[in-house]
């Protein structure tokens, strides 16, 4: 559409135009009152855009406002690209998880691989060097042909951006449930290291300055996708949505060896990515947040297109391009910078002092709009937030065990479940190794990587079972953090703090904002118990199908600190001979569990009871245990419960199984998902020093050089069969879910 | 003894092989720009995995229009040695420097990990410091990695014994021959899609890919030696 088609001022507020672009009556009165006149077309597009749920946050700010956000280590908390964390001797890590969810839901590759693409540019333009990426991925359960495609498009599409721009994906994890049919969730986590003193931020400042745009061209590919993916995509509606923007990993790992290059000069005043929203978010708020004004004259922007309006430039979201601010007089220098990686960087605008957004167009001032009315004044929303019914209903239920009568049958049947079988399917597809750091690989609790130049190990995870945050936002909000922890402590790492990715159905619904509020308040009391404060994170609302919402999905991404690299160690035996440890009681903890789900269809009732100071007390004795080298090999207890832990840690090694011995009811021993508990190796001369540091291990049995894994009761002989036989049903599960005719 | 590593748009495991020669060897190494025309100051040349060009049209082919291909047809020629390493090999392979050609992997998807590979050839100035016959552990991580050779080029390489490495167990790419590295005629330019550069440490990826190394410098300190 060329500029003079557009329609007038008059016509968008009279024909209600704005509510074609996501606004409603009331924010398109209160942009009228903050301009002091009637938006002009461009203008209503840079409102509506930066007024989306997706870059102002207007509905979840306060609940967000909750969330510890302080700690010793935080160098930077939530508010610029990505969070940033003291790790010693000058170094920080600096990480950040985003979701691509909508555009997962429709073009599974593109949409995944640019999700990976914007969330490194996030670290990158803080400055650090992205040094691993992870993963959170929800699908459907495999059983229909739609939710097979977008599994296999969405990981192939990781896979390729990843794997080109030659960063590792180390970590991760992949749950389905129908719920997500359709509606997958494609959340990825990137995490970076820098040099205190090499630290940016997205400011705009110095009057006279120079406003730099540089990578690639602007098309007209993901206008309004902030919009976009704040509402819901029902399925008849895809073929109307806007084209959708790809990512070029070729691209961007150029234009990344550049940004690095950039951050050590001084001619640099501030940086940010053009993420959602483009031009119009990062212009917004590099100047806002500086308390600046930017002008920019838009006949510079490098345009793939011929003829594009204002509007359009301003709203796409072409992938790779970064706007930069640097000291006046110094443009030459950058420009040739860029060109050294065959990237374009040329001058577009400059700062000024009148706190504006001015965008010129062909000789005229085309919008001119408070920058701090885009980026700071959105309205807030102070959501409805009603306690479900199915709520009360679960609770007033009693805790039962579901019916089993083979154990041996049920255990195979779980260990072939999509979300307990072996992932390899998926990680064999990232390069795992690439930045040669690489110390524990996918697979294991936690991706560690070593500090380049230390002796240090980063450990890194993301959780949430949205099961149990489905029955109870505030317990499975707590479980998934403490989970993520867990996951740290057994790689042998200190957790030190999270990111996370808010993934809900409509905000509009009360009951979905009461998972939200619910889920958040776990997650602040969890943060707060185990030290962990929230360094960035992202909300995705409106995850539904056709009104329908996905299981409420707080994802936690936790960073860990491996002090020492001869701390860490994994998750498989090691020796015959070892004395296997099991930390904590079984209790009849089934509501969520992956038994109810598989025996009766669907869940209820309760999830699991968590007590956080029992949660910190364990993960800090056990991991006290590790950093003395008292442990060979730690699991955590998490979906199927302590028989799969056993043979998770029997798969891994050659050679080696078990002989243990457990007490209680079979169903609940083997199988519940009762929280904070552990499944550890220890030699045989350590023991000692072991029990008198954990003080709630039990011992249960030992680690033998038999391919057997035989599970004891107290009189009788539970489980037996040798490891290749459960191993079978574990390996592979995943691709013969794919390939159901094979 | 100087090793020159290759850099392309796109190159990652550039970095590795620096950290291979340079921190782990002990060797000067420099990285060289697809923009640079002159190679002929380095005593090896070193070729990186990775996806130049993003792996657009072929992987490795558009690597072929910048100048310092010409250096490195040269410098190839002089004798002095050449290795590639993953996209390095397929880039290789484009150049001519080294026969064959890529497919996508038989199962059509990336794939990475760690392979067992057999030193088919210990007698080469890459492999001296191997044993004949030797298995050993490498990683490895390319989509196409179905190393590809017509019939009668088969004959000559085994004829030659230019197959210095082959996959011990599982060659589940598709290789012709179950090919996982060979040599030109000349024994001066190896390639192979596993990646030794990522096997120089014992925290990470183990050290089967330190012998590879060493069997360079060592060649070139008895070179130097007898000349001085």
């Amino acid at each position: 559409m060329s500029a003079k088609h557009e329609p007038t001022a008059k016509q968008i507020k009279e024909e209600k135009l704005y509510r074609q672009m996501g606004m409603t009556d009331e924010e398109f009165q209160l942009a009228e009152e903050k301009l002091g006149r009637l938006p002009n077309y461009t203008e209503t597009g840079l409102f509506s855009a930066l007024w989306s749920e997706h870059c102002s946050y207007k509905s979840s700010k306060p609940v967000l406002r909750k969330f510890p956000t302080e700690g010793t280590r935080v160098l930077q908390g939530p508010g610029e690209g990505a969070g940033i964390v003291d790790i010693g001797d000058n170094q920080a890590v600096v990480f950040k998880m985003e979701s691509h969810n909508s555009p997962s839901a429709i073009e599974p590759f593109i949409g995944a691989a640019t999700g990976a693409g914007g969330v490194l540019r996030d670290v990158f333009s803080m400055g650090a060097r992205p040094v691993a990426l992870v993963n959170s991925l929800r699908f459907g359960d495999l059983s229909e042909a739609r939710d097979r495609y977008l599994f296999e498009e969405a990981v192939a599409g990781i896979a390729s951006y990843g794997n080109k721009i030659g960063i590792p994906t180390i970590a991760g994890e992949v749950q389905f449930d129908q719920c997500y049919s359709k509606r997958p969730l494609v959340n990825a986590m990137a995490v970076g290291l820098l040099n205190h003193e090499d630290i940016q931020k997205g400011v705009a400042s110095g009057v006279g300055n120079t406003v730099m745009y540089a990578g690639a061209k602007t098309g007209r590919d993901g206008i309004h996708g902030a919009t976009m993916s704040s509402s819901e995509v029902s399925v008849e509606e895809e073929a109307e949505l806007p084209v959708m923007q790809a990512g070029d990993p070729f691209l961007e790992k150029l234009v990344m060896e550049a940004c690095l290059e950039l951050v050590k000069s001084d001619a640099l005043i501030g940086i940010q990515d053009m993420g959602a929203a483009g031009l119009t978010s990062s212009a917004a708020e590099m100047a806002s947040k500086a308390g600046y004004g930017v002008e920019l004259n838009l006949d510079f922007v490098p345009q793939r297109e011929k003829g594009m309006t204002a509007y359009e430039m301003m709203l796409s979201e072409s992938q790779e391009r970064m706007l930069i601010v640097v000291k006046n007089g110094r443009e030459q220098e950058i420009t040739d910078l860029f060109a050294k990686y065959d990237i374009e960087a040329v001058a577009i605008g400059k700062v000024t002092d009148d706190k504006m957004l001015r965008l010129l167009h062909k000789g005229e001032v085309v919008a001119e709009v408070s920058a701090d009315a885009l980026a700071e004044d959105a309205p807030v929303y102070h959501k409805k937030s009603e306690e479900p019914a199915y709520y009360k209903e679960f609770q007033s239920m009693e805790n039962a065990e579901p019916v089993v009568d083979d154990l041996k049958g049920t255990l195979k049947e779980l260990l072939k479940r999509p979300t307990i079988a072996s992932k390899e399917w998926v990680y064999k597809q990232f390069d795992t190794h690439a930045l040669r750091n690489t110390v524990v690989a996918p697979g294991s609790s936690a991706g560690v990587i070593r500090v380049e130049g230390t002796n240090k190990g980063l450990a890194m995870t993301s959780d949430c079972n949205s099961r149990y945050v489905y029955l109870d936002p505030e317990i499975g909000g707590k479980i998934a953090v403490a989970e993520a922890a867990r996951n740290l402590v057994c790689s042998g790492a200190e957790p030190i703090a999270i990111t996370d990715c808010l993934n809900f159905g409509s905000a509009d619904k009360p009951e979905v904002f009461w998972q939200f509020e619910k889920s958040a308040e776990g997650i602040s009391a969890a943060c707060l118990s185990l030290n962990t404060p929230v360094i960035s994170g992202n909300v995705s609302l409106s995850n539904e199908v056709n009104g329908v919402p996905v299981y409420p999905t707080p994802t936690i991404g936790m960073v860990g600190i491996a002090h020492d690299l001869s701390h860490v160690i994994t998750t498989e035996f090691k020796n015959a001979g070892d004395i296997i440890y099991l930390i904590g009681e079984a209790g009849m903890d089934f509501g969520g569990s992956e038994l109810q789900q598989m025996t009766e269809g669907k869940i209820s009732g309760k999830a699991p009871a968590i007590d956080l100071e029992v949660e910190a007390q364990r993960q800090k004795e056990l991991l006290a245990a590790i950093q003395e080298g008292l442990v060979q090999s730690a699991t955590d207890l998490s979906e199927g419960g302590f028989a799969i832990a056993l043979c998770e840690k029997a798969f891994g090694a050659e050679g080696l199984g078990a002989g243990v011995t457990i007490n209680g009811s079979a169903v609940t021993a083997l199988f519940s998902e009762t929280q904070s508990r552990f499944l550890v190796t220890v030699k045989e001369e350590q023991a000692a020093a072991f029990e008198a540091a954990v003080k709630d291990a039990v011992k249960i049995g030992i680690v033998t050089d038999q391919n057997e894994i035989v599970i004891k009761g107290e009189n009788e002989t539970l489980i037996e069969g040798s490891v290749d036989e459960f191993r079978s049903e574990w390996t592979g599960a995943i691709q013969r879910l794919l390939n159901p005719r094979a | 003894m100087k090793f020159a590593i290759l850099t392309f748009p796109g190159s990652g495991s550039d970095v590795d092989l620096y950290h291979a020669i340079h921190e782990v060897l002990g060797q000067e190494a420099e990285y060289v720009r697809h923009t640079e025309s002159d190679l002929s100051d380095f005593d090896a040349v070193l070729i990186p995995s990775g996806a130049s060009y993003g792996d657009y049209l072929r992987p490795g082919a558009l690597a072929l229009s910048t100048p310092v291909i010409e250096s490195l047809k040269e410098f190839a020629a002089s004798g002095k040695p050449v290795v590639g390493v993953g996209n390095g090999f397929q880039i290789l392979t484009e150049a001519g420097l080294l026969p064959g050609a890529f497919l996508r992997n038989k199962g059509l998807k990336f794939r990475s990990g760690n392979t067992k590979l057999t030193v088919q050839n210990a007698e080469t100035i890459f492999t001296s410091e191997y044993e004949q016959g030797q298995e050993i552990s490498i990683p490895f991580a390319h989509e196409y990695g179905n190393y590809f050779v017509d019939e009668q080029t088969i004959t000559e390489l085994k004829n030659d014994q230019r197959i210095v490495f082959t996959y011990a167990n599982d060659n589940v790419d598709g290789s012709t021959e179950a090919i996982a590295g060979v040599l030109n005629e000349q024994g001066n330019v190896l390639g192979m899609m596993p990646l030794p550069d990522r096997a120089v440490e014992e925290i990470i990826g183990g050290t089967d890919g330190l012998p590879l190394f060493n069997s360079i410098v060592k060649r070139w300190s008895e070179q130097n030696v007898s000349q001085a």
